[in-house]
């Protein structure tokens, strides 16, 4: 029996389990995939936003403002790439200045530094790469870049240090509810807990249902993006966000955290909630989109595309909240900007189950986290003292992005470790480069393979292994 | 130990037969750099035939073919480091000498200087990304040499029923591959209206296994989330535009794409030596050095070769080139001859040719921009035909190798267009 359990192990889930975890519960995240940030957070745009475009008063607002003054803090305890390169909105119509003063109101009203407007010609002395065609456009410094996974895994791993226990490869088929509290009957066997909170996503309005007669709807947001090789990187220094007009909503230009150029996403709503697949018409208006905002880019350069699907909630708002079931806690319809209002929204569950269950602070929950160490990213000393200590690190296996074998097995070894293909790039980079794991991608899996005891035609690149009982790692 | 005349880098075809060529020209003070664990490079996962009837007059296996090479490198006494990856290149400052950072095990991060360096990376397959093909991104779409890898290297079953996109040569022989292997493959698409593959490929891959070459297609859609369920083939028009009419399903577990090389340039774009974007390799003069002194450039790293008995050529050319620039220099005060493209032809390799260094036969290399029937390949400077040789058939996937005189550069002026002149008939 725990005192909570969390359904879904994306930004949203893991924000929540971290947090909880610095109270004397326990505490049990329940996931359907083999890994954690396999959904909505893995496949996204990667900004931490300001929070000059949501609405004033809305959850949005505040989370978003609130998530975004802590990522810098988390960034740095807990060890995933962070960078504030500032953001643009650009305007490229007289008549729409007005709606670049109406952001610029929303910045005040929702309490966020740093946002003024500049001219055109400011724009392109700041971004030299920006068109002609930009009149004028919205500077908001304290918008930033982060990498997703690094950030989903770094809460999770934190909080399995802190006692969470996760429970993978396992679906949530029923939940029911007793005295005692919930029964949750998962492919893996049953959960019980006296709080649930309803993290699940894209699904989140199916696992609402399976306890409460209320309704809510989630919808699928499908966002195609394209990824540019890191010669690309340098186009735009600041993500580049075009102002929504009666046009469309425009994409967005950026470079990343590790300095690939993205841009994206489109926006369609679609049935199939699983349907990642991207289309040659999307990432046409892609590409169509984006160079109105820059010149010249690269897609020469392009060495992939995905697309991801966003949760789309029914009233506009992001919904937190304790259902109309005592101890049953949604956090649904988190789109945009949920994955900077992650770290926020876990505060916020933690109120809420504060108001269930009284919450007494642990003694020695450990706030911080060691991430795998990027060995690209280390000084010739470094490097040296690392590979003196353990041979792997002079090892490398994803030539593309200098990934060391000893990162490889750290990603496999460690607690909450990777088990597929698409686990070990999420928290290496190996297989993230301009040849896409055409080299190190049969390293990689011989590596697993030793690990998990199997061949290495059965080591997967996502999903659940057809053998996978759910582990859990505590 | 961190100082040489020559760093090789790179141990498959190209670097040793590089290496070889440099100790035979008299250079003892040199290293071979190769980031896998053994020497051989791409060869030793082609398992298959047909390698070596140019160099050796007789047919080997890849792994063969490499092994008689790592045996010359061993008999010749020539060093090399194995699990050692460049890092970078560069030129020291006020210095000719050349800095190359590696990493290893056994090294960990060093920095070794030289006074010549060859760079033979090779290439690497162009990935799915970069076709640019929508659907979704599940298991079980390979790049047709990762594929090789895992089946030859491996031992590994990766599928059951197959479709392969692109007909360059890997594809082909991972065809018969799979075939041997126990899969099925149902088609070969090729965008282009011909094939990126040598005939013999063809005939002995395809046509033997009856594998269906499907000419002027190419997959317009993945489908499977998690797994690779099947995929969409369409046939394209003259501008390559899928017909949708034409779309039809292929139900497979496996997707291999054979949709070209890239040499792999990273290192020699980070030394600031240029690159010819024709070939995506260094631009190289007739000594196949770049535009950095001392720096040298063969193999697969420079333009894709379709045989590796005409990288082995190439390179020891590299390798005696850099052995002259360790030795005495290569000449100065030559005249300065520049290579144009004309009708036809893609690129030459090389592109310049100093007539001070230039070698009593100097190769031009190139490729087709299409496929030629009985026409004839020109090398001209100002009014004066250089070369004029007869084809009766060009393609793309076969490079050309003409022969340039040294006798003839005298009357040659600061340009020689090198192109096919197609006649009527």
């Amino acid at each position: 029996m725990y005192d909570v359990a969390i359904i879904g192990a994306g930004a949203v889930g893991c924000a929540a389990a971290m947090e909880l975890s610095k109270y004397e519960l326990s505490v049990c995240v329940i996931e359907k995939n083999s890994d954690v940030c396999e959904g909505t957070t893995k496949a996204n745009s990667a900004i931490a936003h300001a929070g000059f475009d949501a609405k004033p008063g809305t959850l949005k607002a505040k989370l978003n403002v609130r998530g975004s003054k802590l990522m810098g803090e988390l960034a740095e305890k807990l060890d995933f790439a962070y960078k504030q390169n500032g953001a643009m909105v650009l305007c490229f119509d007289e008549n729409d200045i007005s709606g670049l003063e109406e952001l610029k109101k929303r910045a005040e009203l929702n309490g966020v530094q740093g946002v003024s407007i500049i001219t055109g010609d400011k724009a392109r002395e700041l971004e030299p790469s920006l068109t002609d065609s930009v009149c004028a456009a919205l500077l908001a410094e304290t918008s930033a870049i982060i990498c997703p996974f690094e950030m989903t895994l770094a809460f999770a791993e934190n909080a399995c240090e802190n006692g969470v226990v996760f429970r993978l490869s396992s679906r949530v088929e029923g939940i029911s509810k007793s005295d005692k509290g919930f029964v949750i009957k998962t492919s893996t066997g049953e959960v019980t807990a006296s709080i649930v909170i309803n993290a699940a996503g894209l699904y989140a309005d199916e696992i609402h249902s399976m306890v409460s007669s209320t309704p809510l709807g989630i919808t699928a947001r499908r966002g195609e993006y394209l990824l540019m090789d890191k010669a690309a990187g340098g186009a735009v220094s600041r993500t580049i966000f075009q102002l929504p007009t009666k046009m469309g909503k425009g994409v967005l230009v950026t470079p990343t955290v590790h300095g690939n150029l993205l841009v994206g996403p489109t926006a369609d709503n679609i049935e199939d909630k699983d349907d990642v697949s991207t289309t040659s018409k999307g990432l046409g208006d892609v590409k169509a989109k984006a160079s109105l905002s820059v010149k010249n880019i690269p897609f020469g350069k392009v060495i992939t595309s995905f697309s991801g699907n966003r949760a789309v909630g029914d009233t506009g708002d992001f919904i937190i909240q304790q259902s109309d079931v005592k101890g049953f806690i949604d956090a649904a319809g988190i789109e945009s900007p949920g994955l900077t209002s992650a770290p926020a929204i876990g505060e916020y569950l933690c109120e809420i189950v504060s108001g269930i269950t009284e919450l007494k602070p642990k003694n020695n929950y450990k706030d911080t986290r060691k991430g795998i160490v990027h060995f690209n990213s280390l000084s010739y000393s470094e490097r040296n003292e690392l590979i003196k200590k353990n041979a792997a690190y002079g090892k490398i296996v994803c030539r593309c992005e200098t990934v060391t074998e000893g990162e490889i097995l750290d990603a496999i070894n460690r607690p909450l470790g990777a088990t597929t293909l698409d686990g070990v790039k999420r928290r290496t980079r190996a297989g993230m480069g301009r040849c896409q794991a055409g080299f190190c991608s049969p390293v990689t899996m011989k590596l697993l393979a030793e690990k998990l005891g199997i061949k290495v035609e059965q080591v997967r690149k996502n999903g659940v292994y057809d053998t996978d009982r759910g582990h859990c790692d505590e | 130990m961190n100082k040489y005349d020559l760093i090789v880098i790179g141990g498959g075809p190209a670097g040793m037969a590089a290496a070889i060529a440099a100790k035979k020209a008299g250079i003892d003070d040199l290293v071979i750099l190769e980031r896998d664990s053994v020497l051989g490079g791409i060869l030793n996962q082609c398992i298959h035939n047909g390698f070596g009837l140019h160099t050796f007059k007789e047919e080997l296996t890849g792994p063969e073919y490499a092994e008689k090479y790592a045996d010359m490198v061993r008999q010749e006494g020539i060093p090399f480091e194995l699990d050692t990856m460049v890092l970078s290149v560069e030129k020291i400052q006020d210095s000719e000498l050349k800095a190359v950072t590696v990493i290893s095990s056994k090294l960990g991060v060093a920095t070794l200087t030289a006074k010549a360096v060859v760079l033979a990376m090779g290439c690497r397959e162009r990935p799915r990304g970069a076709l640019n093909i929508p659907g979704t991104r599940p298991q079980g779409v390979y790049t047709a040499g990762t594929a090789q890898k895992l089946v030859n290297l491996e031992g590994a079953h990766i599928g059951k029923e197959v479709v392969i996109l692109g007909s360059g040569d890997i594809g082909l022989i991972m065809a018969r591959r799979m075939t041997l292997e126990g899969a099925h493959v149902a088609a070969v698409a090729e965008l282009m209206p011909y094939s990126s593959g040598l005939k013999r490929n063809i005939v002995q891959c395809l046509d033997d296994y009856d594998i269906p070459l499907l000419l002027s297609h190419t997959v317009v859609d993945i489908k499977g989330n998690e797994k690779l369920e099947g995929v969409y083939i369409a046939q394209v028009d003259d501008n390559r535009a899928p017909i949708e009419s034409t779309k039809k399903y292929y139900p497979c577990d496996t997707l291999l794409l054979s949709c070209g090389l890239i040499p792999e340039n990273e290192l020699t774009g980070g030394a600031g030596i240029s690159i010819d974007p024709r070939t995506n390799g260094a631009l190289v003069n007739e000594s196949l050095e770049t535009d950095m002194p001392g720096v040298f450039s063969c193999g697969n790293v420079l333009h894709v070769h379709d045989l590796v008995d005409f990288v082995s050529e190439e390179s020891a050319r590299a390798g005696e080139a850099a052995a002259k620039y360790i030795r005495h220099g290569l000449g100065e005060g030559g005249k300065s001859i520049e290579l144009k493209t004309g009708n036809g032809v893609r690129y030459t390799v090389p592109c310049r040719i100093n007539t001070a260094n230039a070698p009593d036969l100097t190769h031009i290399r190139f490729r087709v921009t299409d496929v030629y029937k009985n026409v004839s390949i020109i090398v001209k400077s100002g009014d004066t035909e250089l070369i004029r040789k007869k084809s009766q058939i060009l393609v793309p996937s076969e490079m050309v190798d003409v022969i340039l005189k040294k006798d003839k550069l005298s009357s040659a002026s600061d340009t020689i267009e090198v192109f096919i002149e197609e006649v009527a008939e």
